[in-house]
């Protein structure tokens, strides 16, 4: 069995102008030790997947349907305190999408990361700052860190320090947000080269969130590309991005440029993501898509596996 | 290259910032002390040139573009457009400048005004300029300037606001802003970094089609490595405030020279599935240090790998170790 299962999951932010279907009928799984690499542009939904496995999804977003379970616990519908006790953190935590902004800028770093230990655990300040300080060591920081402001720390070593938060409650499965879109490119390189370390020594489970193709191939065993608030391809890394099936995938990886590579013409997709409101009918994609036929505005296609592990959502690729 | 006069030249530009002093460094008479955001920094563009000013947060590369449009005054040092010394111009004079330089600022989101219409943002330079009596003229131009960055049919922009367009529609408004006057030279701040993967090759390539077709030049100002490969031809790579290494394109990437250039190469990523489980070997430690306590010597020396004695004594000098490439660095300075 996976260890977090999401079947049909959906998450509509509940509008007065409608819903708007952020998150609209995604099923994936994930094994521990796995690295899942989720991709796709602003507002594809994303991040709103990110907060509904973690259950902390913004008013007026709501998960409608669907399945979330978590090494056999099933998440959704669970009430609020017992999520609070036994799997927020515990069982999967989240590093924050600009967490550098993420920590209280009045609070030492010791006082905010023991805090959430003592609240949960009973434990005694002094336990609870030895721990921190461990988890600081864990991720590359001096444990004298316990003692500075946020605003005393670079840039990197306040992202170290949320990463070392998330990890407080040695969760199983850690969502991580954008984790390195603010930083600069070395600091970048250092937190992706920890992030792969920590997922090797503590066997992680790592869902990473990221709009950069680029980065998530860093560190993703497998991806998955969302459009519109689908997964429309999802596959091992080497699978996807050597042979991307969706036309989607296809020209996002044409608009990368690419440093050490000759240079050649990027392509680009024309027009916009659509409304969630009201997306349009069959395949979300197809009023960009250069390959579109009668099918695609009428029926909406179906992930179907099209290699091993390697699922499409096209029609081109359906079976008649 | 190297003949023709030069778009712009610059030549020893400083742009110091004061910092406040506290109460006991003023009670000790301590100097003020300032951030040194551009130090020393000298360079051409020619006529039809992209040339790219790359750098992490707090190099200075912006500061260098908002000096050349005159959003700010430098410290010291010059700044030549087509020969002529911009730092002392007259209010007429500085007038025509405006006309002939534009900028085009990274946020779209921003750099339009929410309460103007597409209209009224591409109309304002035009008045402002004098340019245009009618409001039927201004009209003219403002929809061939629509056309030219393909907001097509132009008539169905005009009364949108910024939030009715998208990002990419946005910053193709900004791009129509910058071209409406006829400039000869822009300043493309970060003009894609807030722009989605899927649309940013999209306004790149049509900056790049403007450029042939008006005959511009730019300044491209960048922190990403590999758009500026791909958009410019030569590249400066800034770090606190000083150029580091200056050269074309290709050269930079395939043989580059200061070792903060090398290490900045090795840490882009790449969509390439094999380095998934690689921890990448990144030569330098650290983080860049504060541009108000910057290190003596090189400003590089102490996360450089390779430092020896003169590192941290001397400043080295922006030489050119071969043609069209030049370098600050101990390393390559002449015995």
């Amino acid at each position: 069995m996976a260890l977090l299962e999401v079947r049909n999951l959906k998450a509509y932010y509940l509008t007065s102008r409608g819903s708007v279907k952020a998150v609209d009928n995604i099923s994936f799984e994930l094994d521990r030790g796995e690295s899942l690499g989720l991709a796709g542009e602003s507002g594809c939904g994303k991040s709103t997947l990110g907060f509904s496995l973690i259950n902390l999804l913004p008013p007026p977003g709501k998960i409608v349907d669907g399945s979330i379970k978590i090494d056999g616990i099933e998440v959704v519908g669970l009430p609020d305190d017992e999520l609070r006790r036994e799997v927020r953190w515990k069982k999967i935590s989240m590093i924050f999408q600009g967490a550098m902004n993420s920590l209280n800028p009045v609070l030492t770093i010791g006082d905010q990361l023991s805090e959430p230990l003592i609240y949960h655990h009973g434990i005694s300040k002094e336990e609870a700052l030895e721990r921190v300080k461990e988890h600081l060591e864990l991720v590359g920081l001096e444990p004298g860190i316990a003692k500075r402001y946020p605003h005393e720390l670079s840039g990197g070593m306040k992202q170290r320090a949320v990463i070392a938060m998330a990890l407080l409650e040695h969760p199983d499965v850690v969502i991580a947000d954008e984790p390195t879109t603010a930083l600069d490119v070395i600091v970048q390189a250092q937190i992706l080269n920890l992030m792969k370390s920590l997922k090797k020594k503590l066997n992680l489970s790592i869902i990473f969130i990221s709009h950069d193709l680029a980065v998530i191939s860093e560190i993703a065993d497998r991806l998955a590309i969302m459009y519109a608030g689908k997964i429309v391809e999802i596959g091992p890394s080497e699978s996807v991005y050597l042979s991307p099936k969706h036309p989607y995938t296809q020209k996002l990886l044409g608009a990368i440029p690419r440093l050490r590579q000759k240079k050649q013409r990027l392509e680009f997709i024309p027009g916009a993501p659509p409304n969630l409101i009201h997306p349009p009918p069959g395949c979300r994609f197809h009023p960009r898509c250069p390959y579109r036929f009668e099918l695609c505005d009428k029926e909406e296609p179906e992930l179907i596996e099209v290699e091993p592990g390697h699922h499409v959502a096209c029609h081109l690729f359906a079976r008649r | 290259m190297g003949l023709p006069e030069p778009v712009i030249r610059v030549e020893r530009l400083k742009k110091y910032f004061p910092l406040r002093r506290s109460i006991v460094e003023f009670l000790k008479g301590k100097p003020p002390r300032c951030v040194k955001a551009v130090d020393d920094i000298s360079f051409e563009i020619y006529k039809g040139e992209v040339f790219a000013l790359a750098g992490e947060s707090g190099c200075g590369k912006t500061t260098t573009g908002r000096l050349i449009v005159k959003l700010i005054e430098p410290t010291s040092g010059k700044i030549y457009f087509n020969g002529v010394d911009i730092t002392t111009l007259s209010r007429e004079e500085e007038k025509e400048y405006r006309k002939k330089v534009q900028i085009i600022f990274q946020d779209p989101y921003g750099s339009l005004n929410p309460r103007f219409r597409v209209y009224n943002v591409l109309e304002e330079p035009l008045i402002l300029a004098g340019i245009g009596e009618t409001r039927a003229e201004r009209e003219e131009l403002i929809i061939r300037a629509l056309e030219s960055v393909r907001m097509v049919p132009p008539e169905e922009f005009l009364g949108r606001y910024p939030h009715q367009l998208s990002g990419g529609q946005r910053q193709r408004v900004a791009i129509a802003r910058a071209l409406i006057l006829n400039p000869e030279f822009i300043v493309a701040d970060e003009p894609v970094s807030m722009l989605d993967l899927s649309i940013r090759a999209e306004i790149l390539n049509l900056l790049d089609e403007v450029k042939k077709k008006y005959g511009l030049t730019y300044l491209y100002i960048t922190h990403d490595l590999s758009t500026a490969r791909y958009f410019s031809d030569r590249i400066a790579i800034m770090y606190l405030g000083k150029i580091m290494e200056m050269t074309d394109c290709d050269t930079l990437v395939e043989n580059p020279l200061h070792p903060y250039t090398k290490a900045l190469l090795v840490a882009v990523p790449e969509p390439d599935p094999s380095m998934k489980d690689v921890i990448k070997e990144i030569p330098i430690k650290g983080e860049v240090p504060s541009a108000a306590a910057i290190p003596p010597g090189c400003r590089f020396h102490p996360r450089c790998p390779y430092r020896f004695e003169p590192c941290d004594k001397e400043e080295p000098e922006l030489i050119e170790v071969e043609p069209g490439h030049w370098v600050a660095c101990h390393l390559y300075a002449k015995r």
